[in-house]
């Protein structure tokens, strides 16, 4: 299963400035791995334990894959998978409310 | 520096006027590589929140498809504080993810003053830059 990868700017530092690359697996879960084999360090931005990273939007084609199969969405040949950080953000802190999360996409690790 | 024509202040300071007291959001898109914002796009704040703001996932692969297919990129992200400073809160740092873009922030507390301010938000470091206002061209 070869599936061409858009990679989104800041992530460019671990492809090598490559806007995509291809790479393979039958489920999303299996391509994250694929990814992690040839550009180390790249699937810790993308996952943690709990799944996909709150912060991290993953389509394949034109869908957003929490609302298909999340890691186990199922992959085929020549289909596209576009990762795009969320735009976010706000004033977030006002007395008394909850932190904001604290991971984010541009951790270094 | 972030160079910027006043109609595109404007725009964006209108609206985030409009959207007050929730938090208004978009982006101002240029050339690829050019540093030159031209193109105002204003986003749904899909949180509708006073206190957050967040792109719909949908908008957003819209919007990255339509600038890549017009070699463009995200020159300026916009958003508004509606109560408090036009300065980055920890939640924009957490957050942001354009290390190329001026981040540019608008806070609505005040009616009648404009706060518009500035900033590079790189590996979690804020660094504010001056804002140099072109005047816009009327023929």
């Amino acid at each position: 299963m070869t599936v061409e990868v858009s990679i989104p700017t800041i992530l460019r530092t671990y492809t090598k400035d490559a806007k995509t690359v291809p790479a393979s697996g039958a489920t999303l879960k299996e391509l994250i791995s694929d990814l992690e084999a040839n550009y180390p360090g790249i699937a810790d931005r993308l996952v943690d334990e709990a799944g996909l990273r709150r912060f991290v939007n993953v389509y394949l084609n034109d869908e957003d894959v929490r609302f298909l199969g999340g890691l186990d969405t199922e992959l085929s040949d020549g289909d596209n998978v576009t990762i795009l950080p969320a735009v976010a953000g706000g004033a977030g802190l006002v007395a008394g409310r909850a932190e904001p999360p604290a991971d984010r996409l541009s951790d270094r690790h | 520096m972030l160079e910027i024509d006043q109609a595109l202040i404007d725009a964006m300071i209108a609206h985030a006027r409009r959207d007050h007291p929730d938090e208004a959001c978009g982006v101002i898109a240029g050339p690829a590589g050019s540093d030159r914002p031209e193109r105002f796009i204003p986003m749904v704040n899909a949180a509708r929140s006073p206190t957050f703001y967040e792109f719909d996932s949908m908008d957003l692969l819209k919007l990255y498809r339509e600038m890549d297919s017009r070699d463009e990129d995200p020159v300026v992200v916009y958003h508004s504080h509606t109560a408090t400073e036009a300065y980055p809160s920890r939640t924009d740092i957490s957050y942001a993810s354009e290390p190329n873009a001026h981040y540019l922030l608008v806070s609505t507390r005040e009616p009648d003053t404009q706060e518009v301010r500035s900033f590079r938000i790189v590996d979690g470091v804020v660094t504010e830059e001056e804002v140099t206002i072109i005047p816009t061209l009327t023929q």
